[in-house]
């Protein structure tokens, strides 16, 4: 799915990445991991195109990454810190963003729903149609949500999240008056709105409460089961473990390992990933000690 | 695609709470000018020496601190399928057209109930036209900077300077050369000089067109003589066309580069 060959990153002295080959498989969760600093970032900006590399080559799905803007089309990507513009409201954000998709795709002369044949039809829940109903007296928002939940050209978007998390009482509030958690959760609903190939989830469950957090886990799993590839960082260990199969650990621009979280506890004889990674590191060196943020 | 991120850009500038403030600076400022008994001439000539000082300033900040704070919207924006070039100008238009309006507005609106004569009107034209290509080019060089410097103090802070330079310091160097140099024929260089400075440049064509030049005095009476000429319009305001079209080349040549 995700072809990495010689990727070379260097930021005036540093090398954030040297020589890095990584192999992502389709329809897998792999987990992108290491010490801060150890170019998990830049190795995930870099497939993304937002980070130029100095030299080796990147595909996704067999399209190369250079400049090229529409294999972001398959792309759905989850920042560590989401902002939007302060002022627009929640449900504006998010008619933005599928108004540029929108606009992509038709100048790209493919549309986007070509490749959204499954999509389960979506009724209105009793509560949302009263909703409407409500927001009869406000211009414009009638309108909205109504084209949100019944999208005219028949790439239906991905709602789950949206209804699960409850956002429709924040869809008026501007970006700028959300909290740190609701700003998470309308990040998660973009990524996962267009029904991604492949997903990019830089600590996704960070700022969310418990509910919300299983809410998300049990939709990456869900998307798992369809097909998506998955790209995910976390500093949660044990949320790594629930959910990824793959290890890619980054130490220094180099890929130290590449494993399968069961092969890793197996190899190491410990139960949990995080004890793991810690054998696995303190044995081949004593590098653990340096770098405590393994954790 | 340019379009409609440039639709929720000026949705976004239009609700916050410094653009409105910046219309009714302008707005109250050309309003108080106009009730203290000024004709629209008088209110101009005298705008203008707010407008040369106080617009340079605001967009070079403003562009600078609204780039800054758009870095991870811009990063979100180039995951979805946008070109850069696009997203750059939807950026740049995004802030430098409320910005234009909001000047264009503030000051031409008192203008309109004033119900102001035919030359006054030509004089405001004239400071609004000045104003809004230094707005433009001083929000290019705040993307510039804002692009070229990750550290947002450092950035901010040479907006800052290069802005005090224009305004403050390229003046103090002109009296200084021709201070120095006194005893040599000066109005050729210190011609050249002023074509250095969009806000020099700003200042000689509202000035020859309020035909208050002789205000001056020699270098007054020197420009009067080049820049009167129909010559001299069309150099100062090519130099100020190359003011707008080098930033804003660099800026966007750096956009398509950049990492994020």
């Amino acid at each position: 799915m995700i072809q990495v060959n010689a990727l070379n990153k260097i930021y005036g002295t540093l090398q954030a990445l040297s020589s890095v080959d990584v192999q992502i498989e389709p329809g897998r969760i792999t987990a992108v991991l290491g010490p801060n600093g150890a170019g998990k970032t830049t190795l995930i900006k870099s497939i993304l195109g937002l980070v130029k590399p100095d030299s080796g080559t990147i595909t996704v799905d067999g399209i190369r990454v250079n400049g090229e803007s529409r294999y972001r089309e398959m792309i759905g990507y989850m920042p560590q810190l989401a902002r939007y513009p302060e002022n627009l409201t929640v449900m504006e954000i998010v008619d933005m963003i599928r108004d540029i998709r929108k606009s992509a795709s038709k100048h790209e002369g493919r549309s986007a729903s070509t490749r959204l044949e499954t999509q389960d039809s979506k009724d209105l829940t009793a509560d949302q149609v009263s909703d409407v109903e409500k927001g009869a007296g406000r211009p414009g928002n009638n309108g909205q949500i109504v084209a949100l939940h019944q999208p005219a050209q028949g790439d239906a978007p991905d709602l789950e999240l949206w209804d699960r998390f409850g956002l429709d009482s924040e869809k008026d509030k501007a970006f700028r008056t959300l909290s740190g958690g609701n700003r998470q959760k309308v990040s998660a609903v973009l990524a996962f709105l267009f029904r991604p190939k492949v997903l990019f989830l830089d600590e996704p469950t960070t700022g969310l409460d418990p509910v919300s957090s299983s809410i998300l886990k049990d939709k990456i799993l869900a998307e798992r089961d369809r097909g998506t590839t998955i790209i995910l960082t976390s500093h949660i260990m044990s949320e790594v473990q629930e959910l990824a199969e793959q290890v890619v650990y980054l130490l220094e621009g180099k890929v130290y390992f590449e494993r399968s979280v069961s092969g890793l506890l197996e190899e190491t004889e410990q139960s949990t990933l995080e004890r793991a990674i810690a054998v696995k590191l303190g044995r081949r060196s004593e590098i653990t000690a340096e770098t405590g943020e393994v954790q | 695609m340019i379009l409609k991120i440039l639709k929720y850009q000026l949705r976004d500038v239009f609700r916050s709470r410094w653009i409105i403030a910046y219309i009714l600076f302008f707005l109250v400022l050309t309003d108080i000018l106009f009730r203290f008994g000024g004709d629209g001439l008088r209110v101009a000539t005298s705008m203008m020496n707010i407008v040369l000082i106080v617009i340079p300033l605001a967009s070079i900040i403003l562009g600078a601190f609204y780039l800054y704070n758009a870095r991870e919207y811009i990063e979100l924006l180039l995951c979805h399928p946008v070109k850069r070039h696009q997203l750059f100008w939807g950026m740049f238009l995004g802030l430098a057209l409320p910005l234009v309006a909001a000047f264009s507005g503030g000051v031409l609106l008192p203008y309109l109930y004033n119900a102001a004569g035919a030359e006054a009107w030509r004089s405001a034209l004239m400071l609004v036209f000045t104003g809004s290509m230094l707005t433009v080019i001083f929000v290019a060089l705040a993307y510039y900077l804002a692009l070229r410097f990750d550290d947002r103090i450092k950035g901010l802070g040479l907006a800052l300077v290069i802005c005090l330079f224009f305004t403050i310091i390229y003046d103090g160097i002109i009296l200084f050369v021709i201070y120095m140099f006194s005893s040599y024929p000066l109005e050729k260089p210190v011609l050249v000089l002023s074509l250095l400075n969009p806000i020099d440049l700003g200042r000689i064509l509202l000035l020859l067109q309020f035909d208050i030049s002789a205000l001056m005095g020699l270098t007054g009476a020197v420009f009067r003589e080049f820049f009167g000429t129909p010559l001299g319009m069309s150099v100062s305001v090519a130099s100020l066309l190359v003011w707008l079209a080098v930033p804003i080349t660099v800026g966007f040549r750096r956009f398509l580069v950049k990492d994020f």
